[in-house]
């Protein structure tokens, strides 16, 4: 290293620029955005509780639209934090290997882990289709769109056949991206412990897997006839 | 045994590599996979072609030089174990081994299976000094360090900088060798004055230089000769951002990563300097 090159020294980039920095973020909204999942899970599971319960969560939920719209901007935010970094990253990622390698095997991670690029998208597009679907109500194949009674917009959104394979397909591409982001989230962060981490992506196994399993219940009974 | 070496060939930095099949017989099932390649270029010298450039040095597993991909796999198949280390016997006769440099935007390419690993020498400069007060030597035993504590800062410590974990990695990250180097400093009483500067630089440096970033997979440690365990990555995330939190001035400065050799640099250096 010659001197000249050690006095033209470049400014260090600050947290956000970091590739750390940038982790961080990801764990920190994939934790808000894990949250809203296991939340959301709760209370739709309420359809098995009938018509009339499920109708009040939904209610409950509208029970005032300032507080309602204040969630749902801590979520976009954190979408658009988490999806941000991720593409920065993903492209950063791309410029580190300009010539690939002609062969190279994975020798130690987990297939969840390699497909998170794939996963994530799918999901993305998931959740949007499920927005105009379920919320705004501007895509709801098959029968009448009715504001209010959440009930009969999910037992007939459901009966539809492609509607319900697309849901139980993202939903187990969410469950595989889980399956990674549970016990990575508190890497980036910088928690791993020789003896908790193993049992954390255990955890992590099983807190996706009944994300999965909850989740795609819902079409499932629709379809089997339980919710109707 | 015989086997057939597909190596990498590439005449300059900046040339056109491509892979060359070459068989090799008599190969000896004790030999290294180094002594593998000795034996070609003997041959290849003898024809008057160009031997197959690799780095070496000690080829003990311990200095870091050697290195590249066997099949897809930095140092080959068996596990924590480099080049030069890696005996013959662990492969079939008449297998065909695809040999090809560690592939990163941090490691340039210089010939054949030789790549740049300069990026390393500036994160560990970047990293800076431990405070060691000068004057008669200490009693001994006046800081305590608990065995398990010596032993994790070792474990950190046995990073030869070889460079596997950036091969393994899919997005070529340094996080592993950054997360180890800053990891077995910190992990000991002598390291702490200076923990969070050097998390700081040392992160900056990685991050300036063309790495990918870490996405948790744990390929690198899969990788790596020494076995560095995954936890000395969230070690060097979590020094930094309580580091970047509690920080009070802007004082770090990196290195502009400097991948040309002197003679052909697009920078002003001075041609004379050794580098």
């Amino acid at each position: 290293m010659s001197a000249t090159a050690i006095n033209s020294q470049l400014r260090a980039p600050s947290f956000w620029q970091s590739t750390n920095g940038k982790k961080v973020v990801m764990a920190v909204t994939g934790c808000i955005l894990l949250l809203f999942v296991i939340g959301h899970l709760l209370g739709n599971l309420l359809v098995f509780a009938g018509r009339a319960r499920y109708n009040a969560y939904a209610a409950f939920l509208h029970f005032d639209d300032t507080i309602l719209w204040i969630v749902r901007i801590v979520l976009i935010i954190a979408v658009v934090l988490h999806i941000t970094a991720t593409v920065q990253l993903a492209l950063r990622n791309k410029r580190a290997r300009p010539i690939g390698y002609s062969r190279k095997e994975a020798i130690n991670s987990s297939y969840a882990s390699r497909t998170m690029y794939w996963s994530g998208p799918i999901v993305l597009a998931f959740v949007i289709f499920h927005l105009l679907e379920f919320t705004a109500g501007y895509i709801h194949p098959g029968s009448q769109f009715i504001r209010g009674d959440v009930y009969h917009n999910v037992a007939a959104g459901f009966s539809v056949w492609w509607v319900s394979a697309w849901y139980i397909f993202s939903l187990c591409l969410l469950g595989l991206h889980l399956r990674h982001g549970i016990w990575s989230m508190f890497q980036s962060v910088g928690y791993n412990h020789p003896r908790h981490t193993p049992l954390l992506k255990k955890a992590a196994l099983v807190i996706a897997a009944l994300i999965v399993l909850g989740y795609i219940s819902i079409p499932i009974s629709v379809l089997a006839g339980f919710v109707k | 045994m015989k086997l057939t070496l597909r190596i990498w060939r590439q005449k300059s930095r900046n040339g056109k590599g491509k892979f060359i099949s070459y068989p090799v017989y008599n190969v000896n099932p004790e030999m290294s996979m180094l002594e593998c390649l000795d034996v070609l270029n003997e041959s290849l010298i003898e024809r008057g072609e160009e031997p197959v450039a690799f780095e070496h040095d000690c080829r003990e597993g311990i200095c870091g030089s050697c290195g590249f991909m066997i099949n897809g796999i930095p140092h080959g198949p068996l596990p924590a174990t480099t080049v030069c280390q890696l005996t013959m016997r662990h492969f079939k006769d008449g297998q065909e081994l695809v040999l090809e440099p560690w592939r990163a935007a941090a490691f340039p390419s210089v010939k054949d299976l030789v790549v740049d690993r300069r990026s390393f020498d500036r994160i560990i400069e970047a990293g800076g000094y431990i405070s060691v007060s000068t004057g008669n030597a200490p009693d001994g035993n006046t800081i305590l360090v608990g065995k398990d504590v010596a032993d994790r800062a070792m474990d950190a410590a046995a990073c030869i900088g070889c460079g596997a974990c950036v091969a393994a990695c899919p997005n070529a990250s340094a996080a592993l060798f950054t997360g180890a180097k800053i990891s077995h400093l910190g992990i000991l009483p002598q390291g702490v004055p200076e923990q969070d500067r050097r998390a700081l630089n040392m992160v900056a440096q990685m991050n300036v230089e063309p790495f990918g970033s870490c996405t948790n997979i744990g390929e690198c440690t899969g990788a790596c000769p020494k076995e560095i365990p995954l936890e000395v990555i969230s070690r060097m995330n979590r020094d930094y951002w309580q580091a970047s939190w509690k920080q009070r001035d802007e004082l770090v400065r990196t290195i502009t990563p400097m991948t040309e050799w002197s003679t052909g640099s697009k920078l002003k250096i001075d041609p004379n300097a050794t580098s």
